[in-house]
């Protein structure tokens, strides 16, 4: 048996199934030479003209080129470069409709010729040996030389391959129907075509090179024959005319008998093609230096009168190419750039010639029939006949309209070259080539589907592990965070010492208690699975004692007592925590107390009380499938009482504030946390025994409680329950003295927060971030004859609380709840004309998210909310009445809910509430003073977002703002002011969560508030009292970004300031001044990463 | 200028479905002339009636379902149902015989599957089925060739036979095929089953004389014109010639064998070939497209198993003729076969 290559030198030919033979309509174009073009008016040149990426622009508008000059250079990835035709001015850079079937717009150079057609220096090699290998392929590279076949692979890559070429193959069959510009190439440039061969074979060193021409071309093949006769690895072979032989695959397989695996390329089996007007450019290059810059076009078709092959400028315009032949248009004229099989038809004339244009067809409408109406298939099996690829077209088709692309698949779909032959014959015309594309088209977005869900799934994962991390160690920070409060405290004992001193000095006396209570409590559970609540039960008890007291204390104030007690600022704190976890626990208690009294001869005093308690129970159980209920208490109590003094002033308040908040969160299987926390702040600030019985100032008890409760089941389970209170009250006595003052009101906010968000199934993570922070600021007045103000209390509280918790692709559930009281309370001034009592102002929020997300389209969510808000607002008796200010509550509630099903759905929700109130309060009096004003803002944003699987965003966005400016004016002489609270409380709640794929949500909410406050002052007697200004801000960011390089990043941040700037001018100071308070809490998690790393 | 834009190709062949039926319907023209020679013109009334009923029941069906009339009407299908269910039924069976097949042809077994390209049976040959099944007595009652009989049959008898069942003399069908020895002439493969069945020797079946030298008279060259037909049909590539030559060879080897083995009850291959509906069934029957196999490795197994059953059921079977249960039995393993003969598409098992 003769080997191949001996078969092949014989002449042995081999056959590739199927294939057609439609007319030829070759003799229409194919009896005149090839003609030159007249100069057209201008050229537009795409920058892209192959397969691979542009080139990089290196002219500007207006600039003049030469012929031949390089448009672009190249810039890796396959790029080309792309030359002046001719000479004359670029006139624009503009996209302009491309030859592609969509038209669709690609940046072009636009180039108007001079007319004087002036070379630039072309620098033209002799002898090829004298240049490198990759000089060599570098003049190709640089002559901007793409396949001139049709597909316009850059020819500079093929010309370096790397692997070794047996065959190489030169491509002339020119097998579509009507195009003869190779035949007419071949028979004009025999040459210089093989010339550019023996390039070829110089760069790639074949073991023969074979010259396949079909044999209705036999001009051509004479003329190839006597050109190569000198080269004895050149065979020139005519092969049997049959549609589609000049196809790379059928031609590799009639010259050789290979095929070219599915897949591959033929380099794979040591095969290498080229066209034949690609050859010539490559001679053109090497030999003449020129550049890349024109092909033969035929130009064909019965409209066309004078149809032939034209030297056209790349860059020409279609339309030049008719009109140059004479083009008389039909009704529903076509025009193809290609063949009748594989040539698209164009949208418009207006498009120029490129790299890859071989011909022009415009066809009337006999001679190529518009396609009939698609027709039933009648599985005649005709396309299987001639289908070169051996492929079932006829199946292929069934499966493309029941898109069952796994069988079209099988089907090997992908192997169809779209030579167009099966549609050709199909006697129901069925536009089959079409449903392949489609089909192909689909498929490959598919694919690209899968390939994003599959990195979003590494994502998740990624992401989860990470949240995970970011829990366990946001319980390591609590810890941390408790050892921290000592700080703030050390604070406030310095402003309690400071205001002792004043009251030191002024002679005053007044007793001072300082009471300290500190509870430590500290339970480390290791290792035990069990709840354990007897701690619990005791607490609970502590805290019934405390509300007893209080209740006693209460009405002990109430007879006349003598002159002044201070205060006893009790602070206490509780601060439980629990942490059992399996592995590890810890706990950490702290509390720290600080007061400060001051008593004085002149009785002003009033120092301040300042109690905070803060409990903190956290409990962590994370037990390893299915155990473990957890239930939490936790109150804090404050009391605060003040006494009253001779002068039957007043009896401060009380307030109390009673939180229970349980919590139990029943995780079951894997991965479940409950966390759980609870703060509370109680500030407790006594009044004055003095002659001139002031006020008692208020209590402002701010309890807060934040339960959070993220129970996670497996599998759409989830309870959740939410519970929050959240009261306040104040108390505000009023005075029965002849100078009654005020007593100052309590603003007691409560917040309760409850989150809780169950996530289920795989890849739960719950994120649970509370903060609060509360700043109270206590501000006792004065005693004196010209009593003035008490300043005001600012609190602010706040609470972010942040839940994020992503489910497996998409779910997740968000819970956001925020909430942001601020209370202020501004009491009045003592004087003779009482005045009034400011006002208290609660607001109380509340606010409850959840979204519970199940897959598959389930959902719970329960929200509850309540906020309440309790005002109480005194009046004076007296003849001088003043006025009373005002209540301002707002309450709201907000409630979303959200849920999101399987696929494609989003919830969002947007809830958004602005409150504003303001009050402002006048007075009649001679003496008006005014009691300012509360203002209290409130907002609430609530952000969910969340994302499906597959492209669906949800976004959620709300904002609030609010608003609330009050600014009192005082006429009188002695005017007074209080001046102003301004609470700002801003909640900011973000809460993204991104999904598969490539979603994001984002969330941004941001308020911003401002409030002003100006008191002004003309008086003698001028004293104010400053202000509180109170600012919290609690900000929460919540970015949750995932794919490749996700990061997640919470960043909570809260600010407060608090200014408070006391001036005491006169004699009788008064003074007191006043409290500043600052809490911040900031709690900053920022999680980033991918896979498990976690900075902090 | 406004250009008109289309997908590619931008040419076709212009074959469509309507010119493919037409020229099936063409090459049976040389089979029904012949046998309209040897079997009287009752095979063209038959034809009027069928294509009469054909037309009006496939627009009725249409209209029926809201599809467009003319265009499915216009591609032929259902006259070459018409044209090959007419031919296969004895030229003087009743009328409503016809009417009843054409009816079952094209309301059940086409377009209750969905119409042209989704029915999954030969339509004729079913047709011919429940008409063999439900009226046995008449579709078996061939006239044996005129040239047996004494007397022509006159057109006007014809279709007084045809359309009221008895001739102008008032005799039937049964009478008139009484010939002049008053024996009831019985179609060539049913008289040798019988002959067989009696004992007697195939040679000696052969002896009566409706049977020449190799097959049936009149029969055989009824063969001979549709393997004519058929080969005008592989040469203008309307069908391939996988089916109709494996379906031969099949037959022609199995029944060589069968007489090799068994001479005396088993007739020749030439019989076998010649007889019946061999060569309609061979080059228009199982070549129908619609419920035929696509690929050319299915089709030559199709064929063969055409042919194979074509030989157990006339020789093994109850029935004197099988092509039409053969080729509805091979029709439902149609999709099993093509399942597993996938041509290999270029490049895939390619030798490196």
């Amino acid at each position: 048996m003769d080997t191949l290559l001996e078969q092949i030198e014989r002449g042995t030919l081999w056959q590739f199934p199927g294939g057609i033979h439609p007319p030829q309509q070759k003799t229409l174009s194919n009896h005149k030479p090839i003609a030159r073009l007249a100069l057209p008016s201008k050229l537009v040149l795409p920058l892209k003209q192959h397969i691979g990426a542009n080139g990089q622009l290196i002219v500007n508008k207006g600039q003049h080129v030469l012929k031949g000059q390089a448009l672009t250079q190249p810039s890796g990835n396959w790029s080309l470069p792309i030359h002046a035709p001719t000479s004359g001015e670029i006139t624009d850079i503009a996209p302009m409709p491309s030859a592609h079937p969509s038209a669709l717009p690609e940046l072009s150079i636009i180039l108007t010729p001079d007319g004087e057609d002036t070379w630039a220096e072309l620098t033209p090699t002799s002898n090829i040996e004298q240049l490198s290998h990759h000089a060599l392929i570098e003049l190709i590279h640089n002559a901007g030389i793409a396949g001139m076949g049709g597909a316009g692979f850059p020819t500079y890559i093929k010309a370096d391959s790397q692997r070794p070429v047996e065959f190489f193959i030169v491509n002339g069959v020119e097998c579509e129907p009507y195009i003869t510009a190779d035949d007419m190439l071949m028979r004009e440039h025999a040459e210089q075509i093989v010339q550019g061969i023996e390039i070829m074979q110089h760069l790639l060193t074949p073991t023969i090179t074979i010259i396949g021409i079909e044999d209705n071309k036999p001009e051509a093949v004479e003329a190839l024959q006597l050109a190569s006769q000198h080269n004895s690895n050149i065979i020139v072979r005519a092969i049997p005319t049959v549609y589609p032989s000049g196809g790379e695959k059928q031609l590799i397989k009639v010259l050789t008998s290979q095929e070219v695996p599915s897949g591959g390329i033929p380099a794979d089996i040591g095969v290498l093609v080229q066209n034949v007007g690609t050859l010539f450019a490559i001679s053109e290059a090497v030999f003449k230096g020129k550049p890349l810059i024109e092909r033969v076009v035929t130009v064909t078709g019965s409209t066309i009168t004078d149809a032939r092959n034209v030297w056209a400028l790349i860059g020409t315009e279609i339309k030049h190419l008719l009109d140059s032949q004479g083009f008389e248009p039909v009704d529903a004229q076509r025009v193809v750039m290609g063949g009748p099989m594989m040539g698209f038809t164009l949208p418009t004339v207006r498009i120029p010639v490129v790299k890859t244009t071989n011909c022009i067809l415009a066809p009337d409408n006999s001679e190529l029939a518009h396609a009939g109406e698609e027709k039933a298939c009648i599985r005649c099996s005709a396309c299987a006949d001639v289908c070169p690829q051996t492929l079932l077209p006829q199946q292929l088709q069934w499966f493309a309209k029941g898109k069952e692309y796994d069988k079209l698949e099988s089907y090997n779909l992908f192997d169809c070259i779209e030579c167009g032959a099966c549609s050709y014959v199909c006697p129901s015309e069925i536009p089959l080539v079409q449903y392949y594309r489609v089909a192909k088209a689909e498929i490959r977005e598919q694919k690209i589907e899968q390939i994003n869900a599959e990195r979003a799934k590494v994502r998740f994962e990624a992401r989860k592990a990470r949240l995970e991390q970011e829990q366990e160690e946001r319980k390591n920070r609590h810890s941390r965070s408790s050892s921290r409060s000592a700080k703030p405290a050390a604070e406030k004992a310095k402003v309690a010492d400071a205001l002792s001193r004043v009251a030191q000095k002024q002679g005053e006396q007044s007793a001072v208690q300082a009471a300290i209570e500190r509870a430590k409590a500290k339970k480390m559970a290791d290792g035990s699975l069990a709840p354990d609540n007897s701690e619990m039960m005791q607490e609970r008890e502590k805290r019934k004692e405390q509300a007893r007291q209080y209740k006693a204390q209460k009405q002990n104030d109430d007879t006349p007592s003598d002159s002044k007690t201070a205060v006893a600022a009790a602070i206490a704190r509780a601060k439980a925590k629990k942490a059992a976890q399996l592995a590890e626990s810890d706990a950490l208690t702290e509390t720290k107390s600080t007061d400060t009294k001051t008593n004085e001869a002149d009785p002003r005093k009033a120092s301040v009380a300042a109690a905070i308690a803060r409990a903190k129970a956290k409990k962590a159980a994370k037990l390893e499938q299915n155990d473990d209920a957890e239930e939490q208490a936790q109150t804090s109590d404050s009391l605060t009482d003040t006494p009253a003094e001779p002068d039957p002033r007043k009896a401060a308040v009380a307030a109390a504030i009673a939180r229970a908040k349980a919590k139990k969160a029943a995780k079951l299987e894997q991965n479940d946390d409950a966390e759980e926390l609870a703060q509370t702040s109680v500030i407790d600030t006594p009044a004055e025994p003095d002659p001139d019985p002031r006020k008692a100032v208020v209590a402002a008890a701010i309890a807060r409680a934040k339960a959070k409760k993220a129970a996670k089941l497996e599998q759409s389970n989830d309870a959740e329950e939410l519970a929050q209170t959240s009261d306040s009250v104040t108390d505000t006595p009023a005075e029965p003295d002849p100078d009654p003052r005020k007593a100052a009101v309590a603003a007691a906010i409560a917040r309760a927060k409850a989150k809780k968000a169950a996530k289920l199934e795989q890849s739960n993570d719950a994120e649970e971030l509370a903060q609060t922070s509360d700043s109270v600021i206590d501000t006792p007045a004065e005693p004196d004859p010209d009593p003035r103000k008490a300043a005001v209390a600012a609190a602010i509280a706040r609470a972010k609380a942040k839940k994020a918790a992503k489910l497996e692709q998409s779910n997740d559930a968000e819970e956001l709840a925020q909430t942001s009281d601020s209370v202020i309370d501004t009491p009045a001034e003592p004087d003779p004309d009482p005045r009034k009592a400011a006002v208290a102002a609660a607001i109380a929020r509340a606010k409850a998210k959840k979204a519970a997300k199940l897959e598959q389209s389930n959902d719970a969510e329960e929200l509850a909310q309540t906020s309440d808000s309790v005002i109480d607002t005194p009046a004076e008796p007296d003849p001088d009445p003043r006025k009373a200010a005002v209540a301002a509550a707002i309450a709201r509630a907000k409630a979303k809910k959200a849920a999101k099903l399987e696929q494609s759905n989003d919830a969002e929700e947007l809830a958004q509430t602005s409150d504003s109130v303001i009050d402002t309060p006048a007075e009649p009096d001679p003496d008006p003073r005014k009691a300012a004003v509360a203002a209290a803002i409130a907002r609430a944003k609530a952000k969910k977002a969340a994302k499906l699987e597959q492209s669906n965003d949800a976004e959620e966005l709300a904002q609030t703002s609010d608003s609330v400016i009050d600014t009192p004016a005082e006429p009188d002489p002695d005017p007074r002011k209080a001046a102003v609270a301004a609470a700002i409380a801003r909640a900011k709640a973000k809460k993204a969560a991104k999904l598969e794929q490539s979603n994001d949500a984002e969330e941004l909410a941001q308020t911003s508030d401002s409030v002003t406050d100006t008191p002004a002052e003309p008086d003698p007697d001028p004293r104010k009292a400053a202000v509180a200004a109170a600012i919290a801000r609690a900000k929460a960011k919540k970015a949750a970004k995932l794919e490749q390089s996700n990061d997640a990043e919470e960043l909570a941040q809260t600010s407060d300031s608090v200014t408070d700037t006391p001036a005491e001018p006169d004699p009788d100071p008064r003074k007191a001044a006043v409290a500043a308070a600052i809490a911040r809490a900031k709690a900053k998690k920022k999680l980033k990463e991918q896979k498990g790393n976690d900075p902090s | 200028m406004k250009l008109s834009m289309a997908s590619s190709p931008h040419n076709h062949s212009q074959k469509s479905v309507r010119s493919l039926m037409i020229t099936v319907i063409c090459a049976c023209i040389p089979g029904i002339l012949t046998q309209a020679y040897f079997f009287g013109f009752g095979v063209l009334i038959q034809l009027v009636i069928a294509l009469v009923t054909a037309s009006a029941v496939e627009a009725a069906i249409l209209k029926l379902r809201n599809k467009p009339i003319l265009p499915a009407l216009n591609d032929g299908s259902a006259w070459l149902t018409a044209v090959l269910l007419a031919i296969s039924i004895p030229p003087l069976a009743p009328w409503w015989i016809t009417v009843i097949g054409i009816i079952f042809a094209i309301a059940m077994v086409k377009q209750l599957y969905g119409g042209l390209g989704f029915n999954i049976f030969n339509p004729a040959m079913g047709a011919y089925v429940l008409l063999l099944i439900a009226f046995p007595v008449q579709m078996t009652s061939w006239m044996p060739a005129e040239q047996l009989l004494t007397t022509a049959i006159p057109l006007s008898d014809q279709l007084a036979l045809i359309f009221t069942q008895m001739n102008g003399t008032g005799l039937t069908l049964d009478d008139v095929r009484v010939n002049a020895d008053g024996v009831t002439m019985a179609t060539p493969l049913d008289a040798i089953k019988t002959a067989v069945s009696q004992n007697y020797t195939v040679s000696e079946a052969m002896l009566g004389m409706q049977f020449s030298d190799y097959a049936g008279i009149g029969w055989q060259w009824v063969n001979v014109a549709y393997l004519l037909g058929g080969i005008y049909l592989i040469k203008t590539k309307v069908i391939n010639w996988h089916i109709p030559v494996s379906l031969i060879a099949t037959l022609a080897i199995c029944s060589a064998i069968g007489y090799i083995v068994s001479p005396g009850t088993q007739a020749g291959s030439a019989f076998h070939l010649f007889s019946g509906a061999t060569m309609l069934g061979a080059f228009f029957i199982a070549t129908d497209p619609v419920s035929a196999c696509t690929t050319d490795k299915g089709r030559l197994i199709f064929g063969a198993a055409i042919g194979l059953l074509i030989y157990l059921i006339r020789h093994f079977g109850g029935y004197p003729d099988a092509v039409a249960f053969a080729v509805l039995l091979m029709n439902m393993a149609v999709p099993l076969i093509e399942h597993y003969t996938q041509p290999r598409t270029y490049g895939h098992g390619a030798k490196k």
